[in-house]
């Protein structure tokens, strides 16, 4: 066996006093797709923050493609390492937003050409014609000169995609990308998503998508309260869950993909 | 005339008596009036003499005071208010708490100190230089002195003193002006940079932007839109307190002649009508300048394009509704 692309273990996080992750284990090896479940709070976008450092963890280590992220061991202690290093390590990871978070300034293409730009220092024009090219990929070749106000949540979210992508990484973190879309728009970013996983494309999924990860998730890692309850293939997880909690989780996502009236589960 | 549809008809076309407004004649014919007597007063009122007030315009000195002390000095003094404000605003943000402290103090001297009070102080700045001012090493005199050569100084180039440094009394003046608005700027750039969604910076911080690519990119041009608006105000305010350069004196500057003007012949009155008519001229010709620029760094938030969805994540700030 080959190392794996992504290695965390024992992660652990805290707000204040609040232990939100509770010793976390995950291996990603490359070209897998892995989708994080779980309820609300459980420390699934926590966790998935931590791996490209937006959080900072207090315990355990995180590798991606063999690199400590955040830390540097020198002289037999830990450093943490300075916000331009870290910078260094995220240009490799991609990651996409609920919110999508795109420069409302630029147009869609100015988004996907800013950082291969001002980050790697590529040129313009290379740059500009594998943006046109990603864009196409995500089926918005025609829209490239909107500004993301002149483009529907969903549309907005698939040039997300492509500005992550537009940095070549090695991963790409999705963190609950349909969950600000009205339903009849995730449709067209989950097909993107499915398009990149069939193409081999690394890929930590935190979502509320059932359907998606039974489908596309090589693993599915179910967290609540910052443990790791169950992980496995998703037929196993998914399909035949040993656990409670999974049983209870999935049977409210259930009545809430069924009927927008479900009642708050117990508990 | 429509009437009252007949019964088993449908209601057609509305055409009805709209509401009367008297009270809305009675106001124009009160303002109307007011209106005339102004006018007649301007017109008939020997104290403003109008070929007068034009000839005062007229003066070379006048113009020059204009050009020189009113719009070069506005421009300078924002150029050194606008950086420096946005220096003290990323300072005050900023995680070092000695940075925010500096940036705290600077603000709480130089919003406290009234503009016409602190030029008359950074105009007297030579008396405080008497000797002159040098690039050296710090407290190098002490030094010097404990070893008995108290005359000697360590690398030091450019001694000279602070009327040659500055060239003239407008420098004090615009240093003074400078500095005071950097202190409102710098509240004004924080609430721009305040006003942009934190999503914003994650979202350039994940692509492995630094930060202050991250802030020169992404942050402050989002910020502009709010910031860009009160700081039209600014200028259009700085504009009319370069009269305070009086307080130095500076004699390069409109109200300035003017007043030499108006002191000289008696004519107060079209002397006074004169700075009026350069300062409304000036701030009128801003306000159109003001109007290309909002619209220039609107951009991407236009009114005409399709409502923005609540979600998209990008707050549009309090300072929006100045």
């Amino acid at each position: 066996m080959s190392e794996p692309l992504v290695r965390a273990v024992n992660v652990s996080k805290s707000f204040g006093h609040v232990e939100v992750l509770k010793g976390i284990d995950l291996e990603v090896d490359a070209g897998e797709v892995v989708c994080l479940l779980g309820p609300s709070g459980s420390g699934k976008t926590t966790f998935l923050r931590c791996i490209n450092h937006l959080e900072r963890i207090d315990g355990g280590r995180i590798w991606v493609d063999g690199d400590l992220i955040g830390l540097a061991e020198r002289g037999g202690r830990l450093h943490r390492l300075p916000d331009k290093q870290i910078a260094e390590q995220r240009r490799d990871i991609g990651m996409v937003f609920q919110r999508f978070n795109l420069f409302p300034h630029m147009t869609a293409l100015e988004n996907v050409v800013e950082a291969p730009v001002k980050v790697r220092g590529e040129k313009r024009a290379a740059a500009e014609q594998r943006a046109l090219a990603l864009l196409e990929r995500v089926g918005l070749g025609d829209r490239t000169g909107n500004y993301p106000s002149q483009l529907s949540g969903g549309q907005q979210q698939r040039v997300a995609i492509a500005r992550a992508l537009a940095m070549q990484p090695k991963l790409m973190l999705f963190d609950e990308p349909t969950s600000a879309l009205d339903p009849e728009l995730v449709g067209e970013v989950l097909a993107v998503m499915r398009e990149l996983a069939a193409d081999g494309t690394t890929m930590i999924v935190v979502t509320h998508e059932v359907a998606f990860a039974r489908e596309v998730a090589d693993q599915v890692v179910f967290m609540d309260a910052g443990v790791v309850v169950e992980r496995g293939r998703p037929d196993d997880v998914l399909g035949n869950p040993k656990h409670e909690r999974t049983r209870t989780f999935l049977a409210r996502m259930r009545t809430g993909e069924q009927t927008t009236s479900a009642p708050p589960a117990a508990g | 005339m429509s009437t009252p549809a007949a019964p088993g008809e449908r209601p057609g076309r509305i055409d009805a008596v709209e509401v009367r407004h008297p009270w809305r004649w009675v106001s124009v014919a009160v303002i109307a009036v007011l209106v005339l007597m102004l006018a007649h007063l301007l017109v008939t009122n020997p104290a403003f003499d109008w070929s007068f007030t034009l000839e005062a315009m007229n003066q070379s000195t006048v113009i020059r005071g204009f050009l020189i002390g009113t719009l070069l000095t506005t421009v300078l003094s924002m150029t050194v208010g606008i950086l420096g404000g946005v220096l003290l605003a990323v300072l005050r943000l900023s995680e070092n708490r000695v940075l925010s402290s500096v940036s705290w103090v600077f603000t709480w001297f130089f919003r406290g100190v009234p503009r016409y009070v602190l030029l008359g102080f950074t105009g007297s700045l030579g008396a405080l230089f008497g000797t002159g001012l040098s690039i050296g090493v710090p407290f190098d005199f002490l030094f010097s002195s404990w070893f008995g050569t108290p005359e000697l100084r360590a690398f030091t180039i450019g001694q000279q003193s602070v009327y040659d440094l500055l060239g003239s009394t407008i420098v004090g003046g615009i240093v003074g002006l400078g500095l005071s608005e950097a202190a409102y700027m710098a509240e004004i750039a924080r609430a721009g940079i305040l006003s942009v969604d934190r999503g914003q910076h994650e979202a350039a911080e994940a692509l492995g932007m630094s930060r202050t690519l991250a802030m020169r990119r992404v942050v402050l041009p989002q910020a502009m839109r709010v910031i860009v608006p009160p700081t039209g105000n600014e200028v259009i305010a700085m504009l009319k307190d370069t009269s305070l350069l009086v307080a130095i004196p500076v004699t390069v500057e409109l109200f300035y002649q003017l007043g030499q003007i108006g002191q000289q012949t008696y004519q107060v009155v079209a002397t006074n009508m004169a700075a009026i008519l350069y300062y409304l001229i000036a701030t009128s010709i801003l306000m159109v300048g003001q109007y290309f620029l909002e619209r220039r760094f609107g951009r991407g938030f236009g009114t005409s394009t399709a409502a923005r969805p609540a979600a998209a994540g990008v707050s549009l700030g309090a300072g929006g509704a100045k």
